[in-house]
């Protein structure tokens, strides 16, 4: 059957319900965030319809301006650790077997299907003085006592690289096994070291790639909504943390979604870099 | 020496990886209530705890049936809607694949946050179904990305056959696309379903309230302090979404579903 344009209106039913669904429960509800940025916030966690940019005008505060300044820079930060970690993990799991790749594609899946809760669960034991890494540290002899690694910033960066780790891996993934292998044998032929190679051939020819890599983790890093609360002090909260804290705990639902507003004009403008990025690649 | 090195990289990743898991698994066997690796004596009970508790047995029971009926609706928003992006040339319709895809790749938080505003504004705000309906729309995305892969690796020439013999589009449906597509069905099916098994936040804004997941039950126990049963229950989780995992691998091509050639090209 060749593709064909839809003739008559029964042509179009079986798009009638994903349809109705993505537009009932994912369009709607956005819409209704949006409204919600710009309603009156009541005592007690109600809110009425109205139109103000109270909501909004709270952005302009030194405090936001912290926690907005915080999220950037973590991000940035998880996601150029697991780019640096991921690019060669990922380039050499292409070279290996089928077989290989498949346990460590499990393994990793199995990582990135962890929820928030579990990973900040983990990792708080791992770095706790109880449980903790310390204890291994001290038996070994090179610590006197064990301690708590907790509430921290490197504990927050960890579990975040933790979080992420995988989930780069697979974004690399179709990119690097597709890499052509003759460019590394080339280079391997006129005399290059592996490593060489890696950096001379391979690099380069994934610049488009990485970049668009950066900017993916970045936005699942900015996601994060757990794990600084979990594992940081309140000086680590993210927007993601605050926004989860205004609508739940606060009950501040415009304010909240004023936020989310705003992630998601950060979000998309990166994604949209993201493309153009991609249209230079293909360009290129 | 490279491929020592290697070996060594991998090796280190693979523990930064485990070590979380190894630790945990550690003080999931813990005799006693108390935090301790390299765990004090032996024991299996918290993971009893976990089917004999009421508590923590009503939080799994309610993320199994979460996972299961949210799963299935997500396949049933994507196959047809995979199906018309195949079978028709509609390019104003790619704008439902974008939708598809949009609630995975914003941060959870705002998908969670715009169906909390939702489902309070329309009075269901609570009802253990809305969490089966936001878990569908938030991870639609995976069944959509596989089937779409899948819909692609069909030879056109076979349904063409199909029709030629006279089959009509239903016929042909379900008995030429169907079974070529059912592997990428199970495998949607089964990453939607081990997410929404663990899916904590959207859970939480639409239904926290009223009733506990498994990931709900674990959050807020570590409020109130720790029990080893969150250990346990982790241990659990892991273990089946490795145990999902292989088995999409056992049976599909997990490589290609990530992206790489088919096994047959290479």
């Amino acid at each position: 059957m060749r593709r064909e344009a839809p003739q008559k209106l029964s042509d179009y039913g079986p798009l009638f319900f994903p349809a109705m669904m993505l537009i009932v429960f994912f369009v709607v509800p956005f819409a209704t965030m949006i409204a919600v940025s710009f309603f009156q916030r009541q005592q007690g966690g109600f809110y009425v319809p109205a139109f103000e940019l109270a909501n909004y005008q709270r952005f302009l505060s030194l405090f936001f301006a912290n926690v907005l300044g915080f999220s950037l820079m973590l991000a940035v930060t998880v996601a150029i650790c697991c780019v640096v970690l991921a690019v060669p993990f990922t380039y050499l799991l292409t070279r290996m077997t089928r077989k290989v790749q498949i346990v460590w594609l499990v393994a990793l899946l199995s990582v990135l299907s962890l929820s928030e809760v579990i990973i900040g669960f983990a990792w708080s034991t791992l770095f706790s003085r109880t449980a903790g890494i310390t204890n291994l540290l001290v038996m070994a002899g090179i610590m006197s006592e064990a301690k708590a690694l907790l509430p921290s910033f490197g504990a927050v960066l960890t579990g975040m690289v933790y979080q992420a780790f995988p989930y780069t891996v697979l974004v690399l993934y179709p990119a690097l096994v597709r890499l052509d292998p003759t460019l590394t044998e080339a280079a391997r032929t006129l005399g290059a070291s592996p490593i060489k190679a890696f950096f001379t051939v391979v690099i380069p020819a994934l610049r488009n790639t990485i970049t668009a890599t950066l900017i993916m983790v970045f936005i699942f890093a900015l996601g994060s909504y757990l794990l600084p609360q979990l594992l940081g002090r309140p000086q680590h909260w993210t927007l993601s943390v605050l926004i989860t804290d205004q609508a739940i705990y606060q009950s501040n639902m415009p304010f909240a979604a004023a936020m989310a507003v705003f992630l998601v004009l950060v979000t998309l403008g990166l994604v949209a870099l993201t493309v153009i990025a991609g249209r230079k690649g293909e360009a290129a | 020496m490279t491929g020592a090195l290697s070996k060594v990289y991998f090796f280190l990743i693979g523990l930064f990886l485990a070590l979380p898991m190894i630790v945990v698994a550690g003080v999931s066997v813990n005799a006693k209530q108390t935090l301790a690796f390299l765990p004090k004596g032996f024991s299996l009970s918290w993971y009893g705890e976990i089917f004999l508790n009421p508590e923590w047995r009503n939080a799994l029971f309610a993320s199994l049936t979460l996972a299961i009926l949210s799963a299935a609706l997500a396949v049933a928003i994507a196959l047809p809607l995979a199906w018309f992006l195949w079978r028709r040339i509609a390019p104003w319709a790619n704008i439902f694949q974008l939708l598809g895809i949009a609630p995975f790749t914003l941060p959870p938080v705002i998908t969670a946050l715009g169906l909390l505003t939702f489902w309070a504004t329309t009075g269901f705000y609570g009802q253990p179904w809305t969490a089966v309906v936001s878990h569908a729309i938030f991870f639609v995305t995976l069944p959509l990305v596989t089937l779409s892969l899948g819909f692609t690796a069909i030879d056109r020439s076979l349904v063409e056959a199909a029709a030629t013999m006279g089959a009509d589009d239903r016929t042909i449906f379900r008995t030429v696309v169907l079974p070529l597509i059912l592997p990428y069905i199970v495998s949607g099916y089964a990453f939607a379903f081990v997410l929404s098994l663990n899916e904590y936040i959207v859970a939480y804004m639409t239904v926290g309230f009223t009733m506990e997941t498994l990931p709900i039950k674990i959050f807020n126990a570590l409020r109130y302090g720790y029990t080893p049963t969150m250990a346990s229950v982790t241990i659990l989780f892991v273990a089946t979404a490795a145990i999902i995992f292989s088995l999409v691998a056992r049976f599909g091509d997990l490589p290609k579903l990530l992206g790489a050639m088919s096994s047959d090209d290479t």
